[in-house]
């Protein structure tokens, strides 16, 4: 097993990421559409009643659809996570993920390779929303759509990593809906998505330090501060904490001595 | 429980010199505390067809799931071709090829696409890859549909793309996870014979799990595994023997009966 081997398989997991996702076209509007709605009518109409002030890394006044688009972006991500998780239970459930975990390579490296793959697919996804925003008038400074694609890529594999542990522990599809409910909004609403710290802090103390120990809210943070070309340390290093924390309990709860399908009892 | 035969080695010298198949060795596995498997020990060599016999619950899928190592047992052995599954996994698996009794396939990904994703995951290159798929596709008669949709096949040439993929980089030991389920009796008929053929020209070893005793044949080894025990490992024709002759499902039966 050589580094060709390596580089081929996930070039081979890669594919067929792509090509699911082609064939999906459902699901790959639909994940343009949940973003959309939220910038044309939940931002168009709040416009009004939030006013956001100059913070970070914004050095003018800004309208709320240009305030929540980053976090539109990280939701995108977040979305992509638990979907790629989803399809990871489902392919347990049908099978073709044993497929995946008899080949050779070490069972961390596969998973790895999944993991990047669907990061790869959520950025897709990311800059077609980025250049519909555009249309509509939200726009960055140019060169933030570049400045912005690392940040994505560490925010994708947090969210990944997330999905993937949460994959690990789900045994079955019928308990997934509940954690998406009980995953994806609480971290989207305790996030700074869609209102900063310091207004949160006004209505309530509590909730403001919570956002701020949200992974969620770090990867919105690094989002917005690279697109407008700023860089946010304490982002960076929340997000990378968070990600080595949830793909080392992703990995051990695929660990086969464990034995992930426990509890299934198919003998 | 009844005495256990000792295992029917029937290869020539050179392939009893070499490393068996397959070797298993005081396997045991248990969910929480019920026990699926209690000290299983058999060994395959090359070239031979084996029946991994048992009704449901005996614990053939648990067996399937250690061999490819889904998960590991705290106890027991694997080695293919020598190699040991646990020290060195990469090694081993790469000798195995599956084929799972829930088909895997991606059905919105054409054949083709398909069996591209299994070479890629071990690591065959461009040109190989293409020179194999043709090979298998041809050999399994189905070198005409490598374009189409998995969905817009039948169930039995879905099987064969299957075996057909288990194929592609060149195992040693080939596993069957009844196979035939689902399927109707030419497909049966048709796939058992093919992989039949492919264990006498390649030198491969098969274990092809079944709970149906029409697919045995009498040359055939035959591991018989009841409530997670080994409760017969030999040939068709010794079971056959054991009891006297006459019907094969009888003889199950009664091996059965016995260890219970």
């Amino acid at each position: 097993m050589t580094a060709v081997h390596y580089w081929r398989c996930f070039c081979g997991i890669l594919m067929r990421e792509v090509l699911r996702f082609v064939h999906q076209r459902e699901r790959f509007l639909s994940a343009l559409v949940r973003p959309l709605l939220w910038l044309f009518i939940f931002g168009a109409g709040f416009r009004q009643v939030l006013g956001v002030s100059i913070t970070p890394p914004y050095e003018t006044y800004i309208l709320y659809e240009v305030y929540i688009t980053p976090g539109l972006v990280a939701m995108i991500q977040l979305f992509n996570g638990m979907q790629s998780s989803l399809s990871m239970v489902y392919d347990r459930e049908m099978g073709s993920m044993r497929t995946l975990l008899v080949s050779p390579l070490p069972r961390w490296y596969l998973l790895l390779c999944r993991l990047l793959a669907g990061v790869a697919v959520s950025i897709v996804q990311v800059y077609v929303f980025l250049a519909i925003a555009w249309a509509w008038g939200i726009e960055m400074p140019p060169l933030g759509y570049l400045a912005v694609l690392p940040a994505l890529v560490v925010s994708g594999l947090m969210l990944g990593a997330l999905g993937l542990l949460l994959s690990s522990a789900i045994k079955q599809l019928e308990n997934f809906a509940g954690v998406m409910n009980f995953v994806i909004f609480p971290l989207f609403f305790t996030s700074t998505a869609l209102y900063p710290l310091w207004r949160l802090r006004d209505a309530s103390p509590l909730l403001a330090d919570i956002c701020a120990l949200n992974p969620f809210t770090h990867a919105v943070e690094l989002i917005r501060f690279a697109l407008y070309l700023d860089f946010n340390t304490t982002a960076l290093a929340a997000v990378a904490a968070a990600t080595a924390v949830f793909l080392a309990a992703a990995f051990y709860g695929y660990d086969p001595a464990r034995g992930f399908t426990r509890g299934k009892q198919t003998a | 429980m009844a005495s256990v035969p000792a295992p029917a080695r029937t290869g020539t010298d050179a392939a009893a010199a070499a490393p068996a198949a397959l070797e298993v060795a005081g396997l045991s596995y248990a969910y929480g505390r019920r026990r699926a498997l209690d000290d299983v020990s058999f060994t395959l060599d090359g070239g031979r067809f084996a029946l991994l016999f048992g009704l449901n619950g005996a614990g053939k899928t648990t067996l399937f799931s250690l061999l490819t190592r889904l998960f590991t047992a705290p106890q027991g052995r694997i080695r293919i071709l020598g190699h040991d599954l646990e020290r060195q996994p990469g090694a081993t698996l790469a000798r195995l090829g599956v084929v799972f009794q829930q088909s895997t396939l991606d059905l919105d990904l054409t054949v083709r696409q398909n069996l591209e994703y299994h070479a890629a995951l071990h690591g065959l290159g461009r040109a190989v890859t293409r020179a194999r798929i043709a090979e298998e596709l041809e050999r399994n008669g189905l070198a005409d549909r490598a374009r189409d949709r998995v969905r817009a096949l039948s169930g039995g040439q879905r099987r064969r793309v299957e075996i057909a993929r288990a194929l592609l980089h060149r195992p040693d030991l080939l596993l069957l996870d009844e196979p035939t389920v689902g399927l109707d009796v030419r497909s049966r008929q048709d796939i058992e014979a093919h992989v039949r053929t492919l264990c006498a020209t390649d030198g491969l070893a098969v274990l092809w799990a079944t709970h149906l005793t029409d697919e045995a044949s009498p040359g055939d080894r035959l591991v018989v595994l009841h409530r997670g025990r080994l409760c017969f490992d030999g040939t068709v024709a010794g079971a056959l023997a054991a009891r006297g002759g006459g019907d094969l499902r009888a003889a199950f039966m009664a091996l059965i009966g016995e260890a219970e």
